[in-house]
């Protein structure tokens, strides 16, 4: 079998074993005891060449439902937005996706500077002092988030709105069993959070509070009040998780007092590929800006007074503090950072809040529509581009329904809120036409009678 | 912005320039200002740059031709495995029915993506010997946090409380400890001997009943198999304590030997570097943790199974951790990963570990005369030089790795492990040919002699990049993060 990835011919090979000094690679194995030797071939699938495999994975890809044929209503955490073209291209060049983290400055200076430019745009839309080059995702960003206010406040107690992303909220309490934090949930009222319940919660002992804006049920928290309970508590830090679309015609977080900011740049030039890779990001304030987890880019010069780029403030990372650091974090989503820093180049300033004004106008209609023709909303309070309709069937069941007629449904309440059974989460980018709204709503009264 | 200054994107803009195009408003129009209280709307908007496409092309073109990546050359980025990434991988990956799926879609409609998430964790269980594998942890830190989580867990759940200590090498790599801290362990050094392995001795002395866990690499950092490793790992089980294999290091042995089978519990495996997921500049990445029957019910939730031909997240896993990361992992990773264990079979795979090793032992052995080899002994995947022979002529390893810069190489890692003084860590992987290799030797011949005859053409170094060495001492001390007007 020939494998184009290995250029070491038999020639090659002898050469190189008798220049080692031995007379096969065996010897050079044979450190390894023979106990743990294995002695059979691994059994995997054999080798398959390009033409094959692609026709395989291809028909595997085609076993799923796409979003490029299907229209999607669903979004949740992950969202159906324009992509500019000039997005892959960039990214698809190689000097970019198949470099190492820029520990080398002077042959990294693309990637440093690009990253420099995404943690400009990220405090830009924010409104913080500071953003770092990318975590994992919005959930581990919240999650880190959650343990740095704890570590900063030295107290256990963290509020948690319900109203937060369901899947955030298990990685925060996943996170959360390491340095021991007692996770508080707060409860929703009118699908915001219960501003009476927090203020109760709300003590001396509270390190953070985390709150979704706009939240998990499409929602607009009620942030002013918020700000003004933590007036109270001024030690008490509040981290926000926000849609930095939504930052594009919604104030900032920083405006409401946040000490940190997270969020997913997914919305920015990133496909949903079923959930990852995605794009987290972590936005704080100059106080903190010492003790970000991930890492940060920071303009300098070069020994000509030459503007440059380097990875700075490393003593707060693994690969110096070791043990004391304050995050294991190591490995980013940098690429990701990139394609959203295209993206955000791309679609620019104006453009960004005529996209967020587009989710909101279309939003706006779907929800109209769904009501005139009987269909139930169940909140009235401001939101950006996604609300709750109530139906008398189980979602799941409704959904499988409208896949057939081509269509992916919202998101099904019931899962994470035992007292939302029916209850379908709606989202509408810029990406759905009226025709396809017009349609859902149609398909959608048919099926549920 | 001095004049030779490269400009930023916010220095290229200029009111007015579009580079979008977005759908139309085809609904009725409304009054955005109607709908919204007052307080909620932004007064003044994000200062995002106003470009036209080509110049935004011209922008990141630029940015990318002051870049390298393995594509521009050599990269013997020890730890790092940077072996060519595909360009089939990068194809499956951006299929429609791949990279446009919803991770909350119903399951009936994602099934070939469930299939590929499948036979995936089956190979990689096969590679490793562990009988159960997660994909769901985003890279090798948040792996080895997540096998340590899983282990706290077991012990928890076997009444035990009192284990509160991680067990980590001298030389381990600060993720180790690090993601220890994370899981709430207190971490404990282990040294190694004059061989490079962990003396066994002090293993002895460090192990206890407060032990929760072992980390390790095998092949460990310093490119040596620890051919104790069935001693060490009766030494902690003994104690109660469970075995970690960090994977960063599995592109020496895939097809020879498996961490399940010389008694590691939990491995997280890197498929940023053995199985060929592009590092994309920093990430990102996918670190799949793979178990023993004993951690299984520990696992992040969920976990895919197959029930006949269908496949299915269960989520009903009432002693798991929980979610380490919202839905189910860096799946466009897996799949350049999947493509490339597909592309390679068992016999590719073990050819590609045999061909990492020969790589390894030729260059360390071609460089030993010029360079300090502290553990004179065949090596696996990488090998860690010292440069302390230069260091006496006044020339540091930083000095070496920003001359191989001025030659066209990426560096090696410098200054890792810990327990090697002025370390320069090389991994050439199998994916280099012979004559890029011989190339290289040349080079740091010639630079040895450099730093004997003329240092300071090293200590000066780079001088053939387009900036030379940073200020990095004002970026730490007056950190400027971000672009201001
Ligand atoms: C030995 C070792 N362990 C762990 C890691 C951490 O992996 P990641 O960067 O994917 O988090 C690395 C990566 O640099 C490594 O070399």
């Amino acid at each position: 079998m020939e494998f184009r990835y290995l250029p070491m011919t038999e020639e090659d090979k002898q050469a190189m074993l008798a220049s080692i000094g031995v007379k096969d690679s065996e010897e050079l194995f044979s450190d390894i005891p023979s106990n743990v030797r294995l002695n059979r071939p691994m059994d995997l699938k054999k080798p398959a060449n390009e033409v094959d495999l692609k026709k395989e994975l291809a028909q595997l890809a085609n076993k799923n439902a796409n979003l490029k044929q299907y229209t999607s209503f669903l979004g949740a955490g992950v969202y159906d937005h324009f992509i500019p073209s000039v997005v892959d291209h960039v990214i698809s060049r190689s000097e970019f996706y198949t470099a190492y983290t820029p520990y080398q400055p002077e042959i990294s200076q693309g990637e440093l500077q690009a990253i420099f430019e995404f943690q400009t745009m990220i405090c830009e839309l924010t409104g913080m002092d500071v953003a770092n080059s990318s975590m994992y995702d919005g959930g581990t960003a919240l999650a880190e988030a959650v343990n740095l206010s704890a570590a900063q406040t030295k107290r256990k107690k963290i509020l948690v709105s319900t109203a937060v992303h369901p899947q955030y909220r298990m990685v925060i309490e996943t996170y959360a069993k390491g340095p021991n934090l007692e996770i508080v949930y707060i409860d929703t009222k009118e699908g915001k959070t219960d501003v009476e319940q927090l203020k109760t919660a709300l003590d001396e002992e509270t390190a953070s509070v985390v709150i979704q804006y706009p939240n998990f049920l499409g929602q607009l928290e009620p942030m002013e009040e918020v700000q003004q309970l933590l007036e109270n508590q001024k030690k008490t830090m509040l981290i926000t998780s926000s849609n930095p679309l939504a930052l594009g015609y919604l104030t900032p977080p920083a405006a409401f007092g946040a000490d940190i900011v997270v969020g997913d740049t997914q919305v920015f030039g990133i496909p949903a590929q079923f959930g990852g890779p995605h794009c987290g990001y972590f936005a704080t304030t100059k106080k903190l800006m010492r003790k970000v987890p991930g890492r940060l880019v920071g303009q300098t010069t070069d020994e000509d007074g030459v503007r440059g780029f380097v990875l700075t403030l490393q003593a707060r990372e693994q690969h110096i503090r070791r043990d004391k650091a304050t995050s294991n974090i190591c490995s980013n989503q940098a690429l990701n950072a990139l394609a959203s820093a295209v993206a955000m180049s791309s679609i620019g300033k104006h453009g960004l809040k005529k996209m967020a004004a587009l989710n909101m106008k279309k939003a706006r209609y779907a929800m109209k529509k769904l009501e005139e023709s009987g269909l139930s909303t169940v909140h009235n309070g401001a939101f950006f581009n996604e609300f709750i309709i109530q139906l008398d069937k189980p979602v799941a069941e409704i959904n499988e329904q409208l896949l057939k007629k081509g269509i992916i449904g919202g998101y099904d309440l019931a899962k994470d809120y035992p007292d939302m059974n029916g209850h379908m989460l709606i989202a509408v980018t810029e990406n759905r036409s009226m025709k396809e709204i017009n349609q859902f709503v149609k398909e959608l009264r048919d099926i549920h009678g | 912005m001095a004049n030779r200054d490269f400009p930023l994107i916010f220095e290229r803009s200029k009111t007015g320039r579009t580079g979008y195009s977005l759908p139309e408003l085809d609904v009725p129009d409304i009054d955005l200002e109607a709908e919204l209280p007052k307080s909620y709307i932004r007064t003044e908007s994000p200062d995002l740059p106003e470009i036209s496409e080509l110049d935004l092309m011209r922008h990141y073109t630029a940015l990318s031709n002051r870049n390298y990546g393995v594509d521009s050359g050599f990269y013997p980025l020890g730890s790092c495995t940077m072996k060519y990434n595909p360009k089939i991988n990068e194809d499956v990956a951006r299929m429609d029915g791949f990279s446009h799926i919803h991770p909350n879609q119903p399951e009936s409609s994602v099934q070939g993506a469930m299939e590929m998430m499948y036979d995936l964790q089956t190979a990689l269980s096969e590679i490793t010997g562990m009988d159960e594998v997660s994909l769901q942890s985003a890279a090798g830190a948040q792996g080895e946090w997540t096998a340590l989580m899983m282990i706290r867990a077991f012990h928890e759940a076997n009444g035990d409380f009192h284990r509160t200590k991680v067990i980590v090498p001298d030389s381990a790599h600060g993720t180790n400890p690090a993601s220890a801290t994370v899981a709430g362990f207190e971490s404990v050094t282990v040294k190694s001997n004059d061989k490079g392995l962990v003396d066994l001795e002090d293993l002895k002395r460090v192990v206890g009943s407060d032990t929760a866990a072992l980390m390790l690499t095998n092949p460990n950092t310093l490119g040596l198999f620890e051919t104790e490793i069935e001693a060490m790992a009766q030494i902690v089980h003994e104690a109660g304590g469970k075995l970690y294999y960090d994977g960063a290091n599995l592109n020496a042995i895939m097809g020879y030997a498996r961490p399940g089978d010389m008694g590691f519990d939990a491995v997280h495996l890197n498929l940023h570097k053995t199985f060929t997921g592009p590092h994309g500049g920093g990430g990102p990445g996918s670190g799949p943790v793979g178990v023993t029957e004993e951690l299984k019910p520990f696992l992040p939730k969920p976990i895919l199974e197959k029930r006949g031909a269908a496949y299915r997240f269960n989520h009903d896993l009432p002693q798991s951790i929980g979610r380490v990361k919202p839905y189910y992992g860096n799946f466009g990773i897996y799949l350049r990963a999947y493509t490339y264990i597909r592309t390679m079979g068992a016999e590719g795979l073990k050819k590609a570990s045999e061909y990492a090793v020969i790589n390894a032992n030729y260059l360390m052995r071609q460089l030993q005369e010029e360079y300090d080899l502290p553990f004179d002994q065949h090596c696996k995947h990488e090998f860690v030089l010292s440069g302390r022979r230069q260091k006496r002529l006044g020339v540091r390893t930083l000095d070496i790795a920003k001359r191989l810069l001025d030659y066209g190489y990426h560096p090696p890692t410098i200054y890792f492990p810990l327990n090697v003084e002025e370390a320069l860590m090389m991994e050439p992987t199998e994916t280099e040919a012979k004559e890029t290799l011989d190339g290289f030797i040349e080079a740091m011949k010639q630079i040895a002699t450099e730093a004997r005859d003329e240092p300071e053409l090293v200590q000066e170094a780079p001088h053939e990049t387009i900036v030379k060495r940073m200020d990095e001492t004002t970026a730490a001390r007056k950190p400027i993060l971000r672009y201001e007007k």
